[in-house]
């Protein structure tokens, strides 16, 4: 079965160029059902491959060259695929949450001009994912990594007729620029060091006394590569773009900027685990970006309006959790969060939408309200959901957000309590928001209150296959008070474990489990009791500051934007109109200055012309006979 | 000094002379009658060098053909005459200097070459015989392509004399 | 006969040829001058055949002859057309080439 995994990337890149040649003239319904039946079609190899790896016999990681992509020299870089247990995991999250997606949107856009190429697109994403967890070695990995974040923009910008939307995309792209120069620099700081790009031969060398390096190469290298997952998964300081990509259809921004391309850094660093775990300095700082972020992304998220920008802030805040796992050693449990996550985020985030579908467009929540008497299937998912994301014990969210708060108690109190802060924040906006919406009174015009209905069968299914998801997804890592059986851990242990040996006293870890529950519980009935009577007065002090996002893009703005803008205006004049359009002009005015007179030489006379040949052959001669003899 | 000898000796004061009085007569008439003298000389040069098929196909075709061709035109448009009346003293000795040098700078550069006689002996490779068998066998493409390439003259010939 | 004899002939023949080009403006005069130029070059290329033993020279010596009388028809066909124009057979009058 692992031999077949090729297939897995070829079915979306099918897809992809059916719909993208097609997609001027294909029924939007057939474009539709191909974008859904391709991700299918990997999926069920995906799960077959799965199974095959979890079972015994499996023997370490499989090797599958397809060709060779770079051959110069030394250096030598095969374009092949590596099936282990954390390839064959993300397989399956993409593919299992990439069908539903794809079916949730086949209803989602169907009023949509550009449905057939929305399709396009999304298997082209869905392709280049696959690509970036399959890769044996970092070069194919980055192939998938640019090809994500080119969907991302593609996608971000699919209404590319409102000019903010395709700025948001702009933004998107260049922030992940950013980053993909380091992770570019890591790269080659690998090539060159090591020689090789390949997983198994570079964290074979890593150990090995062959090549000396110092701890320094180490912490550089990981650094680097820590600046891509920074744009990639939206860090601090990188993390601006992917509130503002919440401007692509809510599919998208569940699939992309929530299940899947985000949690690509994630991937990434568990993938390197090897190289992160003899780097202690850029551990600490992924620990200290992780939870910055955390906290800013959720202080921001409690005083958003907008309802996918709470998700959005939500996600980015998710992510600093999964970070402060890979920062504290704890990759399996990044893993597994990145599992959960993709579960109840996308289930939010396809609430969501089902909740903008019904409101025909309405994004805010200030607007919303009483939702829950009209659509009580997206009511229930959601529920489950906002759960989850909280933490409640009995949903998947508990599990592993309970797992990253041990790790990091574990490593370092403080990270801890910062964790616990964040989970609060998460449980207060989360239930704002579900509040908000669904409960209370109605606040939206009169012909929106008509128009509200359930949505089709098509989206809600979806919504309950993830609720169901979001509820039992937990249950294959259970915490080791309840069962000394990590299953997840179990299956990723060939490949990534936790490196991290303090166990926690199963006391102390009940205790943990206490305190964030009751904090968690508490929030919830404080966000109960805020929404009871709206109020959505302007804010002023810190909640103003909070509704403006810390004024970080003003601060980007102020310290680099206009900096350079000034910096290039002033060089366009200087160096760029001066400078060099002078040199080319004054190269083109003296050629013809010179030609001017030079052109006299060519009297048209044939005599003349007879001499100066004669004249050249002399002088050839004399240089062919005495001077180069 | 035997016969070859003063034969050789004729034969280039000859071809020198005759070629000088080529540039140097003011009637084209006599400059053609001159090259046709050379090209004797020439082809005397070539009997002396045992290639008797070539010389008889220099004068048949140089001498021969080609210069009446020369005297043809000369006479159809009635060039006998001098028609250069304004000479520019200045240019021709202009040319004969540059020539002059040319000469010289070969002169020089072949003054240090090795001598080597020329074989008296008649070893037949001027014959047809010879020359035919590597003509249509060694040379035979070139030898097609230059039946073509002399169609495109013959062609290009007519369609630029023909009147408008 | 040491064959510098008739290198030292040909360059000579040649050389007048050059300067019959240089000094003449007559174009037929001209014409006539690279055949002469030809002919120094045919001259010498029998000499290499007979110093070599090889026939190969002589048959370019033919090759040679074809392509000047390909050019003679044309050439004189060009002057005669030139002629026909301008009444005049003098080089000079031919520098059209500046435009």
């Amino acid at each position: 079965m692992t031999q077949l995994v090729y297939l897995i990337p070829l079915f979306p890149l099918i897809g992809f160029l059916i719909n993208g040649i097609f997609w001027r003239k294909m029924p939007k319904n057939l474009g539709g059902i191909i974008g859904s039946l391709t991700v299918l079609a990997s999926f069920i190899v995906s799960l077959g491959i799965f199974f095959e790896v979890k079972s015994d016999t499996f023997q370490g990681p499989v090797v599958i060259q397809l060709f060779e992509f770079i051959n110069s020299g030394r250096m030598v870089i095969p374009f092949a695929f590596q099936v282990d247990a954390l390839s064959s995991l993300f397989l399956l999250i993409i593919t299992g949450v990439g069908f539903l997606i794809h079916v949730y949107s086949t209803s989602y856009m169907h009023d949509d001009e550009g449905m057939v190429k929305y399709f396009a697109y999304l298997n082209l994403f869905v392709f280049s994912m696959l690509l970036l967890v399959l890769g044996s070695n970092y070069l194919v990995m980055f192939i998938g990594w640019e090809g994500v974040g080119l969907c991302s923009y593609l996608l971000i910008g699919f209404w590319y007729k409102n000019r903010d939307y395709t700025n948001a995309a702009k933004k998107a792209f260049v922030m992940n620029r950013i980053g993909d120069l380091g992770f570019l620099v890591g790269m080659l700081l690998i090539l060159l060091n090591y020689g090789t790009l390949s997983y198994q031969e570079f964290f074979g060398h890593l150990g090995s006394a062959h090549i000396p390096v110092s701890n320094n190469l180490y912490n550089w290298i990981a650094i680097c590569l820590f600046i891509g997952a920074t744009g990639k998964s939206a860090q601090i300081p990188l993390f601006t773009w992917l509130p503002d990509a919440m401007a692509g259809p809510t599919p998208v921004s569940a699939l992309i900027h929530a299940a899947t391309m985000v949690t690509a850094g994630i991937y990434m660093i568990a993938r390197s685990g090897a190289l992160y775990s003899l780097a202690p300095m850029a551990l600490n700082i992924v620990v200290i970006i992780g939870t910055a972020t955390a906290l800013l992304a959720a202080s921001i998220a409690i005083k958003q309006y907008d309802i996918k920008k709470v998700l959005a802030y939500s996600t980015v805040s998710q992510l600093g959790f999964m970070f402060i796992a890979l920062g504290v050693g704890a990759y399996t449990t990044a893993v597994f969060h990145v599992m959960t996550h993709a579960f109840f985020k996308a289930l939010l985030f396809l609430g969501s939408g089902s909740v903008i579908h019904a409101m025909g467009g309405e994004q805010d929540i200030r607007k919303m309200g009483g939702l829950g008497k009209h659509m009580r299937t997206t009511q229930i998912t959601f529920l489950i959901g906002c759960l989850a994301i909280s933490g409640i014990p009995g949903f998947s969210g508990f599990f592993s957000k309970d797992e990253i708060l041990a790790a990091a108690y574990a490593h370092n109190p403080v990270i801890y309590y910062c964790g616990l802060i964040g989970a609060m924040m998460t449980a207060f906006y989360m239930f704002r928001l579900y509040f908000l919406t669904f409960s209370g009174k109605f606040r939206g015009t009169e012909d929106q209150h008509h128009h509200l209905h359930e949505s089709p069968a098509a989206m809600t299914i979806p919504l309950v296959v993830l609720a169901i998801l979001a509820i039992v997804g937990g249950y294959i890592g259970l915490p080791a008070v309840i069962s000394e059986h990590h299953a997840l851990a179990a299956f990723l242990h060939p490949v990534v474990s936790n490196f991290d040996p303090r166990e926690l006293e199963h006391g102390t870890e009940w205790m943990l489990m206490g305190v964030s529950v009751g904090a968690v519980v508490i929030m919830i009935i404080l966000a109960f009791a805020r929404t009871k009577t709206p109020n959505f007065s302007p804010n002023t002090g810190l909640a103003k500051v909070l509704e403006d996002k810390w004024y970080v893009d003003e601060l980007y703005d102020a310290v680099i934007v206009r900096p350079m803008a000034g910096l290039s205006r002033l060089f366009d004049r200087f160096v760029e109109r001066s400078g060099i359009d002078g040199f080319v002009n004054g190269i083109g005015k003296s050629v013809r200055w010179t030609s001017d007179r030079v052109r006299l030489v060519q009297s048209g006379q044939v005599g003349s012309y007879i001499f100066a040949m004669v004249l050249g052959m002399v002088l050839l001669f004399i240089l062919g006979f005495f001077w180069l003899s | 000094m035997d016969l070859y000898e003063i034969l050789f000796w004729f034969l280039t004061v000859m071809a020198l002379g005759c070629a000088l009085g080529v540039i140097l007569s003011r009637n084209p008439i006599s400059s053609v009658l001159f090259l046709i003298a050379t090209f004797f000389a020439i082809s005397g040069h070539y009997i002396l060098m045992n290639a008797q098929f070539l010389a008889i196909v220099n004068i048949i075709v140089y001498a021969g053909a080609i210069m009446v061709l020369f005297l043809f035109v000369i006479m159809l448009m009635n060039l006998n005459a001098d028609t250069e009346p304004q000479k520019n003293r200045l240019i021709q000795l202009a040319g004969v200097i540059s020539g002059g040098i040319l000469f010289l700078v070969v002169l020089g550069a072949l003054r240090s070459t090795p001598v080597t006689n020329l074989e008296r002996a008649d070893v037949g490779i001027g014959l047809i015989k010879n020359l035919g068998k590597t003509l249509f066998t060694q040379f035979v493409l070139p030898f097609e392509i230059s039946s073509v390439l002399f169609l495109s003259a013959m062609i290009g010939a007519i369609v630029i004399g023909r009147k408008e | 006969m040491p064959i510098q004899y008739y290198l030292f002939l040909s360059m000579a023949l040649f050389c007048i040829g050059i300067m019959g080009t240089l000094m003449r403006r007559n174009a037929i005069i001209i014409f006539m001058c690279i055949e002469l130029m030809l002919n120094a070059v045919n001259l010498l290329l029998v000499a290499f055949s007979k110093m070599y033993g090889d026939a190969s020279a002589q048959v370019f010596v033919f090759f040679i002859m074809v392509v000047a009388a390909a050019e003679v028809s044309v050439g004189l066909a060009v002057i005669v057309m030139m002629y026909r124009k301008v009444h005049s057979v003098d080089i000079n009058i031919l520098n059209r080439l500046k435009h």
